[in-house]
């Protein structure tokens, strides 16, 4: 068997994807988990992504690969058409996260989600001293970045309980991208992303949902 | 002759009989053909395990002559883009199959051929024909070559659709299937400009019933109005506009009736080479089989292709009205029902329908990407058998 390796965040993703399920992995890029589960862990899948050279890689791999807009083309997807949904570094970059959040819940019944800590001390001392955080896992300048939204995990966290989505796993993790063991608010600190293992639950309307109902 | 560049060179077109009385063609209506020729040419090597077989099915007016220069041609086969050494569909890897369809008139049995019970042009008489007739010829010429399985059937339109047809009926004959600004079911406006076409030719005074053949003559005005029309819908407005603009066909004309603008000038010119080569029996034939055409109507139409799983590609060029894009996505939306491997590329283009004829880099690399990928998925739910 040849060598195959995956990058560390992406190694943490697919040790919480059982062997043999349907995967959809949104902003797929080259396909290297894809590829890996399909060659390693006997999974099926298909990836979604827009950026032309990572479209062409994925394909040279033979990861099945779609090309549409995650924000208005989810509904080529059938409900439970997917046992777990990957969002490694996507969702920041989408239009309505909380919108493409109710819609993945629908396709499978698990998501497994990164998304970099805008909490990061680092990025606070940033904005103490008048800048814009940059670090590695947000390496961008404030008119390139392909983020629309950024967030500390503890303002994320609430979104989940709102779309019906459960924590099922927290997993900080440092600029290495390898796991650390912080408890919730030290991560909010410490963490420069995260991984949340997530699963279909009953929606709960947030505090700030139900202010703006009653307005209406 | 002109350079040869990376071409396949010069192509021969050849011809088999490969149904007989002894051995007809049962349609799928049940009528039967005891007499099916068909016209085909091949480029590059089959290779010693006879695994590298690329079929290619070509569209409503295409031919057998895909790729490569013929004798006194002025122009190569109608996808030099696509098949050559070195090109998306490498003939230094891939040995290319490409044969004219049933019921065309480019050297395979058609409607214009001999009913050999007569001696007669068959005319109206020619059984009507369904994509899977199509498949079962493109079957019996593979099996006439000893080759067992395709490593892919690649088409374009109506080609996609036999692509397609070919990978849900019989997917264990090929690995890959190529579908290309295709349909899996004609939209009501589709079916509209089909019609238009058929009725130019059917009213034309030289149609004669079907027996203008038997009569020496031809549907020369309907067969040129309906090519016409059709080729507006192929390209797209922007296409047009570049092209030709509101040019005027000459630098002196005053307004009148005739050829005032370069876009008419076009299209006579389009009609007009259109008679020499194509059978306006063929085109109703052919276009009635591409309205009928819905596949995954079919009871059970995954069944088939779930237990020995093709690898799809899909792409659709986002100009594209005579089949959009949402008809691409509706044959991937099917195809991810049974879970099967499918990649899916809108491709930009402003170039209409027949963008799938062009060189556009993007579109081209896909289509190589996907045919030279590791196509086996050792383990997982889509290992075939």
């Amino acid at each position: 068997m040849n060598q195959m390796t995956i990058r560390d965040d992406l190694r943490v993703v697919a040790r919480h994807i059982h062997a043999g399920s349907r995967v959809l992995d949104l902003g797929c890029g080259d396909g290297e988990l894809l590829n890996w589960l399909i060659r390693r862990r006997e999974c099926t899948g298909t990836g979604v992504e827009r950026q032309p050279d990572a479209v062409l890689a994925a394909i040279s791999r033979g990861v099945p690969l779609i090309e549409l807009d995650i924000d208005h083309e989810l509904d080529m997807f059938a409900p439970d058409s997917y046992d777990v949904v990957v969002l490694s570094r996507t969702l920041e970059a989408l239009f309505r996260p909380d919108l493409v959040l109710r819609q993945l819940r629908v396709i499978a019944p698990r998501i497994i989600l990164t998304m970099p800590n805008f909490g990061l001390w680092r990025h606070r001392l940033r904005l103490l001293s008048g800048h814009m955080p940059r670090s590695r896992d947000l390496p961008y300048t404030w008119y390139e970045t392909p983020n629309l939204h950024f967030t500390t995990l503890v303002d994320l966290e609430p979104l989940f309980a709102e779309v019906g989505l459960v924590i099922e796993k927290r997993i900080p993790l440092a600029a290495s991208g390898r796991p650390q063991t912080f408890g919730h608010l030290a991560a909010n600190l410490m963490a420069s992303s995260a991984i949340y293992v997530l699963q279909r639950g009953v929606p709960t309307p947030s505090a700030d949902h139900q202010r703006s109902a009653k307005r209406q | 002759m002109a350079d040869l560049g990376d071409s396949v060179g010069l192509t021969t077109t050849h011809s088999v009989q490969l149904f007989d009385a002894a051995h007809p063609l049962v349609l799928a209506s049940g009528e039967r053909l005891d007499e099916v020729v068909v016209a085909y040419e091949t480029y590059g090597k089959l290779n010693a395990d006879r695994s590298n077989a690329v079929y290619i099915c070509h569209a409503l007016t295409g031919d057998a002559h895909a790729a490569g220069w013929r004798p006194g041609d002025r122009r190569p086969g109608w996808w030099e883009t696509m098949i050559g050494p070195g090109k998306a569909i490498d003939t230094n890897r891939w040995f290319v199959i490409s044969s004219n369809l049933l019921g065309g008139c480019q050297g395979s049995t058609g409607p214009s051929s001999i009913n050999p019970a007569t001696g007669e042009p068959w005319g109206l008489d020619f059984p009507l024909l369904d994509m899977a007739d199509f498949v079962t010829v493109h079957r019996a010429l593979v099996a006439h070559l000893g080759i067992g399985q395709l490593h892919a059937v690649v088409g374009g339109s109506l080609g996609g659709m036999q692509a397609l047809q070919w990978a849900l009926t019989y997917p264990a004959e090929l690995t890959n299937a190529v579908v290309i600004a295709a349909s899996s079911r004609l939209t009501a406006q589709n079916i509209a400009f089909s019609a238009v076409g058929r009725q130019a030719i059917m009213r034309d005074e030289n149609f004669l019933g079907g027996r203008f053949a038997s009569e020496q003559t031809n549907p020369n005005v309907g067969l040129a109005i309906a090519r016409m029309m059709a080729h507006i819908t192929y390209t797209s407005e922007e296409g047009f506009q570049s092209k030709f603009g509101r040019n005027p066909q000459r630098a002196e004309s005053s307004p009148g009736f005739g050829v005032d603008f370069a876009v008419e000038g076009y299209l006579e010119h389009q009609g007009e080479t259109f008679l020499a080569r194509f059978d306006a029996l063929s085109y109703l034939y052919l276009t009635r089989v591409m309205d009928y055409f819905d596949p995954f109507a079919v009871k059970n139409a995954l069944t088939a292709v779930i237990d020995e799983p093709v690898r799809f590609l899909v792409v659709s060029f986002d100009s594209d009205w005579r089949f959009s894009t949402e008809h691409s996505r509706r044959i991937v939306r099917h195809l991810a029902t049974g879970q099967l491997p499918v990649t899916f590329r809108d491709i930009r283009s402003p170039w209409g329908h027949d963008s799938f004829l062009l060189k556009i880099d993007s579109y081209l690399n896909t289509v190589r990407a996907f045919l030279e990928a590791r196509s086996d998925y050792r383990g997982t739910s889509w290992e075939r058998s």
